[in-house]
């Protein structure tokens, strides 16, 4: 009987195989790239509202403090989304009349909450807690970028696993004193060994630890 | 050659990859603030029933919860004033009253100059000399056409805020004279006489 596969059948087959590992080493890190990617972390995509509410107007426009409306920041876990009264208080005056406020006057008028959008909602398995990090000097500016120049709000970092994990590792570099926790504009020195002098300075005084085990947010 | 095919698969098969995530991402319970088909508000974060006096909170000292004494405006503190507590309630009024009132008291917050009907400066006999339980009543209550601020300020810091507030009046109604030697001097050096 001849041979039934010529002999560069030999090359072609290790050729196959070549290409079937590349191909899901590709396909592989093709999903991992994708799963980091914008489209899939939603990161820096504005997300539209009920009603057009603007941190840039409210913050950077009028001073207003972040914690006049998520108040609860820094004693709760749950950073807190105004309810329709925090609104009123200005608003029973101000912008009264317009169309682009009815959901928020009807919301106060028939008791039923609007239907905010969240933006940042890490899955249902992690454990996270706001007043713990803000506590230690974590500002929100670290964390949510400069809210204060959002018209509409977005994510600014993916929220994935990796990102907690990146300051975890070494949280010092990323602290600010406490008073300057909701402050958009601070910057660390801009003198490296001053910069370092201070993070260790901070990282002492409120007793930050690298908290890195898993069951830190898995639990 | 057809490799849109191949290639369009390969794509879907990625994106549905990607989307099984989500299933364990939202799981049966319901987070806070989190839409719920299961009450008629839709509310997962229930309303206290009218009326409920949660563990610890029965709030029987008249004085520091209601900032009244025998019926009468508080003319005291319900606890003393020390340099900590005017510190945190300096934070807290420029969190929660300066858009309004103003750094100063004055009533000149950013949120009037687009329009806000106009407060009283802070600065006024009558409110120099009205008490601390008026104060805080204002706070807890509302007055007029300002709302209460019940909900986000909790007991103590209501209080931290009005002794912050009696130290602004004093700031702006203290005569030279009774300032200490060396701010005095101070205040000259920049002009003020
Ligand atoms: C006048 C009230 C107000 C102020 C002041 C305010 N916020 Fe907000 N914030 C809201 C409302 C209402 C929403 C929900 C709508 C939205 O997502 O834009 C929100 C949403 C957010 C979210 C996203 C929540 C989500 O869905 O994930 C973040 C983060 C946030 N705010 C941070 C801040 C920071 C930081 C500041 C201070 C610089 C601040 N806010 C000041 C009212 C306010
Ligand atoms: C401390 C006062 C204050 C609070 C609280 C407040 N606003 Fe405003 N808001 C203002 C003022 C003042 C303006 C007008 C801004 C201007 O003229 O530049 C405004 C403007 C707006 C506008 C008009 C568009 C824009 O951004 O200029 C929208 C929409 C709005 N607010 C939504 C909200 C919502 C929703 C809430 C509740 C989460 C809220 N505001 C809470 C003071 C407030
Ligand atoms: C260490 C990072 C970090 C810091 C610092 C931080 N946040 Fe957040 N924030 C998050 C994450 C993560 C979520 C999503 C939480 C979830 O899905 O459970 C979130 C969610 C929110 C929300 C939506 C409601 C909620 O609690 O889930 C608001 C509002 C908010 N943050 C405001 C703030 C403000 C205001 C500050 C500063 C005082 C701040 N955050 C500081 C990471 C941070
Ligand atoms: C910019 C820095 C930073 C980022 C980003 C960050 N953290 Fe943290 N986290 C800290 C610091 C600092 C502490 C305080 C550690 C300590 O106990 O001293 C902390 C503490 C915590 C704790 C409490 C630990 C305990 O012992 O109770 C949890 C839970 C946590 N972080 C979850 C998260 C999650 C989940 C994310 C990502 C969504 C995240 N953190 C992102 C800095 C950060
Ligand atoms: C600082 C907080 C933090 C710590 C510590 C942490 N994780 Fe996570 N983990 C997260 C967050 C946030 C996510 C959600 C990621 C996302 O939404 O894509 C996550 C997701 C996961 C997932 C789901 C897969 C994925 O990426 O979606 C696994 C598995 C996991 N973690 C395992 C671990 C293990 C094992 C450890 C200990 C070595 C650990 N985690 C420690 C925050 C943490
Ligand atoms: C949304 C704007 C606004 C905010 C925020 C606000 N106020 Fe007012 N306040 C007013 C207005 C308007 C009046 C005048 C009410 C009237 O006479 O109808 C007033 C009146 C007052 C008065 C005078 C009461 C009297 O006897 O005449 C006091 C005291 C006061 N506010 C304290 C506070 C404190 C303390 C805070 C912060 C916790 C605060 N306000 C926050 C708008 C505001």
């Amino acid at each position: 009987m001849p041979q039934f596969f010529p002999k560069s059948a030999n090359m072609l087959a290790l050729l196959t195989l070549a290409i079937v590992a590349l191909g899901a080493g590709g396909g592989l890190s093709a999903l991992l790239i994708t799963s980091r990617s914008p489209y899939n972390t939603q990161q820096g995509m504005p997300i539209g509202q009920p009603v057009p509410f603007s941190h840039k107007h409210h913050t950077t426009g009028l001073g207003i403090d972040c914690r006049h409306c998520h108040y609860s920041v820094e004693v709760s876990g749950f950073a807190a989304i105004p309810p329709t009264k925090t609104c009123m208080t200005c608003h029973s005056q101000i912008w009264n009349e317009a169309p682009m406020l009815e959901p928020v006057r009807e919301s106060f008028r028939t008791d039923e909450s609007i239907d905010w959008v969240r933006v940042h909602d890490l899955p249902d398995y992690v454990y996270f807690n706001h007043s713990i990090h803000v506590n230690k000097g974590v500002g929100c500016a670290t964390c949510h970028g400069q809210v204060n120049e959002m018209p509409l709000m977005w994510k600014a970092n993916t929220l994935q696993m990796q990102w907690c994990m990146d300051c975890h590792w070494n949280p010092e570099v990323n602290l600010r004193p406490r008073d300057q926790i909701t402050n958009m504009d601070w910057q660390p020195p801009a003198d490296a060994e001053a910069r370092q002098a201070l993070a260790t300075q901070l990282a002492e005084e409120y007793d930050v630890q690298s908290k890195v085990s898993c069951s830190v947010c898995h639990r | 050659m057809n490799r849109t095919i191949p290639a369009a698969l390969a794509g879907l098969a990625l994106l549905a990859a990607m989307g099984c995530r989500q299933d364990m991402h939202d799981g049966p319970y319901l987070e806070r603030l989190e839409k719920s088909t299961f009450f008629e508000d839709g509310r997962a974060s229930r309303p206290p029933v009218p009326g409920t006096v949660a563990d610890g909170e029965l709030h029987a000292d008249e004085h520091l919860y209601t900032g009244y004494v025998d019926g009468e405006p508080a003319t005291t503190f319900p606890f003393a004033v020390t340099r900590e507590v005017v510190e945190r309630g300096r934070t807290r009024f420029e969190i929660f009253c300066r858009p309004c009132h103003g750094s100063l008291g004055d009533g000149y917050g950013t949120v009037v100059r687009r329009g806000f009907q106009q407060p009283p400066s802070y600065h006024i006999d009558r409110l120099r000399n009205a008490p601390p339980g008026h104060f805080y009543n204002v706070i807890a209550n509302g007055y007029g056409r300002m709302y209460s601020f019940n909900d986000r300020i909790q007991t103590e810091d209501r209080w931290a805020i009005v002794a912050y507030i009696r130290a602004l009046q004093l700031s702006q109604s203290t005569p030279l004279g009774d300032l200490p030697e060396g701010v005095v001097a101070e205040l000259r050096a920049e002009g003020i006489q």
